[in-house]
Formats: structure tokens, C-alpha cells, sequence
């Protein structure tokens, strides 16, 4: 069947086409407002961000020190409310040299690339950890199981966000 | 294929109109608890499979279904979502237990409406962008042009509507999962500020925050588990066309919900669904729209349901009780959660779990949910206490 398709050529549009508005098109954006509530655990997460600390849940029966800290143990599915203070050090499990931005766009000459990866919190059960992002390193010498830490925003800076924490740093 | 299924344990949680204290994910772990005590104690782990309901512009994350699994104790587990009414999860539930695949399935849904800033602007995104949008209508004015039509050609009256929203808003009032629940008079409904008439703000029920589970099980699970199943007897969903201008019946009628019923009658062998059912906990998202799903549902003829209203038959105590919960309009809007709201009450009445709003000696109880403006999808359930 495929072989039978023929490419039938045509002829191509282009942007300009769009603009010129020989081509109709219907155009809107969307513009929706959210306020997530936050909840116990998260409120909390965030609370002690604002203050330098990151805070995790043990559960009691399968003693996972969990992060981000939760209400409850997926796995268990019990309720947890026992709260541990983790550690700002860790280990990066993987990470990524990103060379575009967010919205697709490259990163321009001479711009750092973006440095996401995921820290092992120390103090944390293992696999549990911060998606974050890596700063004050050069691309190439970054490695899994590079010992990392916190850099934190100055207090006065912080919101109560994950963004309170600019990046974590090779120690 | 004949294999029955029963709804084994259902828990609720939140329904309040905001629920600040909770994230989406601890309102729906406290529903899934108590669903899962309520099921005699059973750990997901020996759940087989789970299912839910969402719509990603209403949550404000896309594909918001990789976000059930924690809560619900589905880690690693099948989870199937449907972007639709939870009725439509819960008939996708049911048929994974029909066809054998599955014995014990969990079917889930939830609303965190207060979340969201405007909720006008995501059902105005729900409407075509090329020949609706560009009118710049408020999203209600569709309830404004059935509610029009409807009255139109069925004859029924303003007044039949605002006692609609009198009856479940009373009813609401002994139902502790409802937080409409007020005594309204005819005026107050009829002279409200009017939205897009004739349609006034007492005739549109409420947002709600909330988190429905309910378990479903094999017949032979069912057995073992609970003393009280709940037999699902039949389901039936149909959806229109999603023109607003062009449907087979127009605006004002509602043929989504006679195709849905009538496929789930025949599943439940229910030859005269008015002599059959006997009660009721069906769409009242906007207060003609219980009359007209009455009609389309066949619990009265095409015109009738008004008059029966104002003669008392949807009472409580009446021939066939209707929105005894208190609906939509007296219980609250939980949006895609809506239809899982509607099977709860109808199982609880089935149980004779129902409190103050239990209705005597009742077996078979048809639930029924819309998929609200500007859809004419429909679903249908049929729930009885007897094998």
C-alpha cells in the first residue's frame, strides 16, 4: 500500500502566508488563573524552605524518608505525620546539559546551557530526592554521583518556594 | 459477559465550597480510605485496577491523570483516566470487571473548582474556537438558549423551574454532604439577578470542592467483601453532535439522555423505567434541566415533568423522589465529579445509609449525569439492591 503513495510536491507555506492572512485562521490564547492549594504537607515543605531547612515525612511502617514530604504513604497508604529535617547536601542521580530554553527557543552564544538534575537528599531514603537545578560548574566536569549542596537564596529573598534554593553546587 | 458487578465501598471527602487546608491529593487519600474501610478494610495493593475521571483545564495541569496514581495506592498498578463525567469512569470500570480482566476496580474523581480563578473562562475554552468564541458570550448563555427552548416546546413553566431549585435545595438541608441546603421561595428564584434569561443565578447550582471514591467488584468479590452490595443492573452514555445550532432536537431537547438511558434500561431488562425505578438522582446542573432529563429518561412524557413537580410525584415522598440528596443545586457542583456524587446518593439509599433523606423500601435507583454546558454527553445508571 505505502509504495503506491506518491509525494504529491505541492506547495508549501510559509509564515508569511499566516501574517498576510491568505490563510484563515482562528486565533486565541488562553488566559486561566489557578490557585493550587498547597495542603499539609507541601505548606509545610515550603514553610521550611522559606527558613533554609528542608523538611521530609517518615512513614512508620516502611520507614521511607520521604520527599517531597507527603500526608500519606503511597505505598503503605497509611497516613504519616512524623517529620524529619533532611540534610542540604546530596548526590546527583542523573542530570542533563539542556541546551533550550522552556519555550523551545536555544540557548544564544556564549548563554550557559540549563543544568537540570536530581539530587539524592541526604538524609533521605534512597531514590528520594530534589529535582533541581546545578550552578558555579562547568558542564563537562559534572558527574553522576557528584557530592552537591545547597546554595540559598539570602532570607530576606525567600518566598516559600523550591526557587528559595538558586541551585545546588558541586561541594 | 454476564459476570454482575457491585459497588462494595464508597468514600467521600471535602464538599465544601473551598477546601484551603487540603491539596487535591490529601482530599482524595481521605476519600479513598474511607472507600476502602468502607469495602471491609481491603488494601490497595489487592485493588487490580483503577480508573478516573478529570478534565485538565479545570485541574490547570495537562495530563492531569499522571497525577492519580499516589493517593489512590495505584502506584505501579493499571490506571486508566477518562477525560469525560465519572460515570463514564465508572462504565469504563464496570466493563473491565465484565470482561474478565480485572475483579476489584477503583473508580475515582474529583473537584478543586476554588482553585481556579474564573471558571467561566474554561468552559468558554469548551466552545468552538472559530464559529462560538469569537461572539465573546458568557459560557451560560447556552443554558439561557435551552432553558428558552425547553419551556418552548414542553410548555412547562418559569415557575416549574424555581421549584426545582425550591425542592433540592430543601432537600439539601438533611443531607450532611450538601451545603446548598436552604429554604427558598418562588421569588427568590424567580426575581434573582438574571444570568441570560430566562435563566437567573438561584437557577444554577454552586461549585463544590470534593473527592468521591467507589469501589467496584466481581460478583463473587462482591460477595465475600460486603453484606450490602450494590448491583450495577445496567449503563448506558451517548454524546450529540457538538454543534450548538444543528443538534437533532435542538437546544431544547436532550437526546443524549433518552440514548443513554435506553441502552442502559435494556442492559438492566427495565421494560417501563416509570413503574421500575424508583427513585432518582439525576443532572439538575441548571434547574430546567431535571425536567427536561426527566422527560428524556422517560420517568414522565414530554411535557409532564413540571406539572408532576408542582402535584408533589418528585418529592421525597412522592411517586418517584427526585434529587432527594438535594442534587446539584442543594448539594453542590463537583464538576467532572458530578456523576460519581450521583451514584453515591443513589447507593446510599440502596443501602439504607441514606440518614434523614432515606427513603422506605426502595430497590432500584437510576442515577444520571450530564457533562454540563457546552456538551450534550450524557450518562446513565441503573443501581439496585437485589441480585
Amino acid at each position: 500500500m505505502s509504495e503506491k503513495i506518491q509525494v504529491s510536491g505541492g506547495t508549501a507555506l510559509s509564515e508569511e502566508d499566516i501574517r498576510s492572512g491568505n490563510i484563515f485562521v482562528t486565533e486565541d490564547s488562553l488566559d486561566c488563573a489557578y490557585a493550587w492549594d498547597m495542603g499539609v504537607a507541601i505548606k509545610r515543605y515550603l514553610a521550611e524552605l522559606k527558613e533554609g531547612r528542608i523538611i521530609a515525612t517518615e512513614c512508620r511502617k516502611c520507614k521511607r524518608i520521604m520527599l517531597p514530604p507527603r500526608l500519606f504513604c503511597e505505598l503503605c497508604f497509611i497516613p504519616c505525620n512524623s517529620w524529619r529535617y533532611v540534610k542540604d547536601t546530596g548526590t546527583i542521580n542523573t542530570f542533563s546539559i539542556c541546551h533550550v530554553h522552556w519555550d523551545a527557543s536555544r540557548i544564544k552564544e556564549g548563554e550557559d546551557p540549563h543544568l537540570p538534575a536530581v539530587i539524592e537528599i541526604d538524609g533521605a531514603s534512597d531514590g528520594m530526592g530534589i529535582m533541581h537545578i546545578l550552578g558555579e560548574v562547568e558542564p563537562e566536569k559534572i558527574k553522576i554521583g557528584m557530592k552537591v549542596k545547597a546554595v540559598w537564596k539570602p532570607k530576606a529573598k525567600r518566598t516559600g518556594s523550591i526557587t528559595d534554593i538558586k541551585y545546588f553546587k558541586p561541594l | 459477559m454476564s459476570k454482575r458487578v457491585a459497588i462494595v465501598g464508597i468514600g467521600c471527602s471535602g464538599f465544601r465550597t473551598t477546601s484551603t487546608d487540603l491539596s487535591y491529593r490529601e482530599m482524595i487519600f481521605e476519600a479513598a480510605t474511607k472507600c476502602y474501610e468502607d469495602a471491609g478494610g481491603i488494601h490497595p495493593q489487592s485493588i487490580d485496577s483503577f480508573v478516573a475521571s478529570s478534565e485538565d483545564f479545570m485541574e490547570g495541569i495537562s495530563i492531569a491523570d499522571e497525577y492519580v496514581p499516589d493517593q489512590l495506592g495505584a502506584v505501579l498498578k493499571p490506571v486508566q483516566s477518562i477525560a469525560g463525567d465519572s460515570l463514564q469512569g465508572l462504565a469504563s470500570a464496570l466493563m473491565q470487571i465484565k470482561t474478565g480482566q480485572q475483579s476489584i476496580v477503583a473508580t475515582s474523581a474529583f473537584s478543586k473548582v476554588s482553585n481556579l480563578s474564573h471558571y467561566e473562562k474554561v468552559a468558554a475554552y469548551a466552545t468552538d474556537p472559530a464559529y462560538i468564541r469569537p461572539l465573546k458570550e458568557h459560557p451560560y448563555f447556552i443554558a439561557g438558549l435551552e432553558m428558552n427552548r425547553y419551556l418552548h416546546e414542553s410548555f412547562s413553566t418559569r415557575e416549574q423551574c424555581a421549584r426545582v431549585v425550591m425542592k433540592n435545595r430543601y432537600n439539601a438541608l438533611s443531607n450532611p454532604r450538601a451545603v446548598y441546603g436552604a429554604k427558598v421561595t418562588l421569588e427568590d428564584v424567580t426575581c434573582a439577578e438574571p444570568v441570560s434569561e430566562p435563566l437567573g443565578q438561584f437557577d444554577i447550582s454552586g461549585h463544590l470542592d470534593g473527592a468521591i471514591v467507589i469501589l467496584l467488584a466481581s460478583e463473587e468479590k462482591a460477595l465475600e467483601m460486603t453484606a450490602n452490595p450494590v448491583w450495577i443492573k445496567g449503563v448506558g452514555w451517548a454524546t450529540d453532535t457538538p454543534n450548538l445550532d444543528s443538534r437533532r432536537e435542538g437546544l431544547g431537547g436532550a437526546l443524549y439522555a433518552k440514548l443513554a438511558a435506553d441502552k442502559a434500561y435494556e442492559m438492566a431488562n427495565i421494560k417501563s423505567p416509570v413503574n421500575e425505578i424508583d427513585f432518582a438522582e439525576i443532572d439538575d446542573t441548571f434547574s430546567y434541566k431535571e425536567l427536561q432529563h426527566l422527560e428524556a429518561l422517560q420517568m414522565c412524557g414530554f411535557g409532564e415533568a413540571g406539572k408532576l413537580l408542582e402535584m408533589g410525584c418528585f418529592e421525597p415522598g412522592g411517586d418517584l423522589p427526585v434529587n432527594v440528596s438535594g442534587g446539584s443545586l442543594g448539594a453542590g457542583y463537583l464538576h467532572e465529579a458530578n456523576g460519581l456524587q450521583k451514584v453515591m446518593e443513589t447507593a446510599l439509599q440502596l443501602r439504607g445509609e441514606a440518614g434523614k433523606n432515606q427513603l422506605a423500601g426502595v430497590e432500584t435507583g437510576l442515577a444520571f449525569a450530564w457533562r454540563g454546558i457546552p456538551t450534550a454527553t450524557g450518562t446513565a445508571v441503573v443501581l439496585s439492591n437485589r441480585l
